[in-house]
């Protein structure tokens, strides 16, 4: 403990100065270590928050899932690497998959296998630790469904459970193989490409039940979960998120905390007659379980067309957060964070079980950085906002009324047919898109690797013809305050504010991860590698990688004790799509509007997926 | 997907469309019998790759209304869902010098009717041959493919537009 004091001590020496300068920027009223180190160390955790007491504290040195865990905390209990010599970290291996759309996915680490997962054709290899490769499966894939996904034709990750690993396909299938030796076990489809659906998410494995939803909210989908049975691959039940309420698996036991929430076969109701059924709400993002209260937490995607006055009404239940049973998906409540979104401001984002004070009381929460710019941080057994702090600068809207769950929506940034809005902040992607924090127990706070957007939008007629996109939108976005399009911030979730932040020259657009040496690691388009000081945000270590880094970092260790950290490079993604996709930088509206903040990447990066693996030499 | 009846639907649809369609269309249309169409011989031309642009364009090729109209026909059948206006994003640019299926006026024609295996859509049945010459002159017109727009077609302005559109976000 005195060691830590003296490296804490140290630490704080380090941020007064060098911080200062320029690589960090603190904020005028954060920073509670930064005012006080040199006299008074803070104790970390100073806010008192902590995982769900349900989640083991020992660590097994394996990542099964991208979330690390079900309170999808995507921290490690590992220190062998830690801030004092993480400057030593080297190369071990590279492993290159031969493609070239972003690399999302975060790699899977069970006993003495790494697994991965390729973006389509969505190949698996599993390596042994000295980079052989141990099996490798290709599945036959429609290769049509490319030109179906939005946002280049990314997979974000697969999960071990039950000596399978499961994954989806970017044409619409679930599949389940043997994790000895690439057999596959099952294989189910569960979309349809003639519809405009695709699956480019990670699923979560609960109680015997292979959780999967659907990408597509650009294209007139309608948005699910599926639940499958892990052993035969049979479908048990699907929750829609737009439709009546038997389809929406909304029944007795559905409590919603507020009342514009509350109400019968709102799915259909708070929509023009049929819209519902071409409404968007995918699936396509982050889900969490509790096992003590069995509840799964996700939200659904955008509404459909992104132009608003298409589609007058609430258009529920999309931007929603469900909590749901596994057993049958019936849903316990909902939050709708946005009725009626106007920015394509998708509530897929993750959802960080935490156990926190609030008012002096400990509660159970759920914390999610939204898209709109706001960290909300929920109870999630009743699912009431109890705080929703901005992260972001944005200008669409006053802040959450915490009495009645709603946004103040400012007027004259709404945008519709035949109009422009000027100036939207954040951009469509959000303050945070996809890319999924972290939290460490040891520090209490979140880090969130997120942008700094902004955009002009222009409404258009949309044209619904399945499998054709159906946005009725002309966007633009640029770099928001400050010229920085990427953001790394370390989050007091119990303040609401940040407590460092790392500008980037790119979105952030890579997952991260935290780890009990105190270091946390991410990932930069403009293709470094980098290992940060979880306390104070001081720059530990930098790799330079092939390509643009998109995806999601991940800690483990062999037999032996020796731990690796690996991740990997690819440039793509909505963010990267001018690069992977090939895509012409002088029409700014390219790649749904991110080209036009984007026209520079190519001058930082080429394409081309490619694993690598660190370790202390 | 293509019934008979769907067929006749389409043929009833005909004689409305052709009341519709503009008297510049059928002037035009009256110098050609049909559109260009694949050489019947094709040994000469059979090759690996693609292939220098037509020296005999179809009439709407460079046409300031066809384009014009074009243009909304893109939007309108969500080409632009895809092809952005020319920069792309789920489907290739249409801006830029590489063409996979080549850029002469019945390769294009021949993509938007029949599709292509990556993901683009056959339109054939769900517009009108007419209507694709036009989203034809329009796509042509956006890469410059040929020489002296017309005066008065929109596609060139919105690129220059949106290239010196890089600027910063601002909180009031």
């Amino acid at each position: 403990m005195s060691n830590y004091k003296c490296l804490f001590l140290y630490s704080g020496l380090m941020i007064i100065s060098f911080c200062l300068a320029s690589c960090i920027q603190n904020d005028d009223q954060a920073v509670p270590q930064a005012s006080n180190t040199a006299n008074e160390p803070v104790h970390y955790p100073h806010n008192q928050s902590q995982p769900p007491s349900w989640l083991p504290d020992r660590e097994d040195g394996q990542w099964t899932m991208p979330a690390k865990n079900y309170a999808s905390t995507r921290y490690s209990g590992l220190d062998q690497i830690n801030s004092e010599n993480v400057k030593d970290l080297k190369v071990a291996w590279t492993f290159s998959t031969g493609l070239t759309p972003g690399h999302e996915a975060a790699p899977v680490f069970v006993e003495d296998t790494l697994y991965v997962v390729t973006p389509y054709p969505n190949a698996v290899y599993a390596l042994t630790l000295d980079g052989s490769k141990k099996w490798e499966y290709k599945p036959d894939t429609h290769q049509e469904s490319q030109g179906l996904a939005c946002c280049d034709v990314v997979n974000r990750g697969m999960v071990y459970a039950e000596g399978k690993l499961f994954f989806n396909t970017l044409d619409n299938h679930a599949i389940a193989l043997d994790a000895k030796n690439g057999k596959e076990l099952w294989k189910t489809k569960v979309g349809d490409l003639k519809r405009g659906e695709t699956m480019t998410m990670a699923p979560l494995v609960v109680k015997g039940k292979m959780l999967v939803g659907n990408s597509g909210g650009e294209m007139g989908v309608r948005g699910w979960l599926k639940a499958l049975d892990t052993k035969t691959g049979e479908l048990l039940w699907t929750a829609y998120s737009t439709g009546p309420d038997k389809e929406v698996l909304i029944g007795k036991d559905f409590k919603p905390f507020y009342s514009q929430d509350q109400g019968e076969n709102l799915g259909v109701a708070s929509w023009p007659p049929d819209l519902w059924k071409i409404g968007g709400g995918t699936v396509w993002g982050w889900l969490s379980y509790d096992p003590e209260l069995d509840l799964i937490y996700y939200g659904t995607g955008n509404p459909g067309p992104w132009n608003p006055d298409i589609r007058p009404g609430d258009n529920k239940w999309t931007l929603t957060v469900f909590a749901r049973r596994p057993d049958d998906g019936s849903a316990i409540w909902a939050y709708q964070i946005e009725p009626h979104d106007l920015y394509d401001y998708d509530g897929v984002n993750e959802s960080l079980l935490l156990d926190l004070p609030v008012n002096g009381e400990k509660r159970k929460v759920l914390v999610r950085p939204e898209r709109n710019g706001h960290v909300y941080v929920m109870d999630r057994t009743s699912g009431e906002v109890l705080s929703a702090s901005t992260y972001v600068p944005v200008n669409v809207t006053e802040g959450v009324d915490l009495k009645t769950g709603q946004l103040r929506k400012v007027k004259d940034k709404q945008p519709g047919t035949n109009k422009t809005v000027h100036n939207i902040c954040p951009a469509a992607p959000g303050g945070k898109d996809w890319q999924p924090s972290a939290y460490s127990p040891r520090t209490g706070l979140i880090y969130l690797p997120h942008n700094n957007l902004c955009m002009d939008m222009h409404g258009t007629q949309a044209n619904y013809i399945a499998g054709t996109p159906y946005v009725g939108s002309d966007v633009k976005m640029f770099a928001g305050p400050g010229g920085h399009r990427g953001v790394y911030t370390a989050w007091d979730p119990v303040a609401g504010r940040k407590v460092w932040n790392i500008e980037e020259s790119f979105p952030v657009w890579s997952g991260t991860m935290a780890t009990a040496g105190d270091v946390v690691f991410y990932g930069t388009m403009d293709r470094w590698f980098k290992a940060i000081d979880a306390k104070t945000g001081k720059l530990l270590w930098k790799y330079r990688v092939g390509s643009g880094i998109v995806g999601q970092p991940v800690t483990f260790q062999d037999k032996n004790g020796k731990q690796y950290v690996a991740i990997f490079s690819g440039v793509g993604g909505w963010s990267g799509a001018i690069v992977s996709g090939g895509l012409d930088a002088r029409d700014g509206t390219a790649a749904l509007g991110f080209a036009n903040a984007m026209k520079d990447l190519s001058q930082h990066t080429d394409k081309g997926g490619q694993l690598y693996v660190f370790s202390l030499p | 997907m293509f019934s008979p009846f769907h067929n006749m639907a389409w043929l009833a649809i005909v004689p409305i469309w052709l009341t519709l369609t503009g008297c510049e269309d059928q002037a035009a249309l009256r110098t050609v019998d049909d559109p260009p169409s694949q050489s019947l011989t094709r040994m000469v031309e059979f090759g690996p790759g693609t292939e220098e642009p037509s020296k005999t364009p179809h009439p709407y090729i460079n046409n300031r209304h066809a384009i014009n109209e074009g243009k909304r026909l893109f939007s309108w059948f969500n080409c632009a869902g895809c092809h952005a206006n020319g920069g792309g994003g789920m489907g290739p640019p249409l801006i830029d010098s590489h063409w996979i299926y080549g850029s002469k006026p019945e390769n294009i024609f021949a993509s938007i009717m029949e599709g292509r295996p990556n993901g683009m859509p056959a339109f054939q049945g769900k517009v009108s041959e007419q209507e694709v010459w036009k989203i034809v002159a329009y796509v042509r017109s956006l890469g410059g493919l040929d020489e002296d727009l017309p005066a008065g077609a929109t596609s060139r302005p919105l690129q220059d537009k949106a290239e010196s559109d890089l600027r910063e976000g601002e909180i009031p």
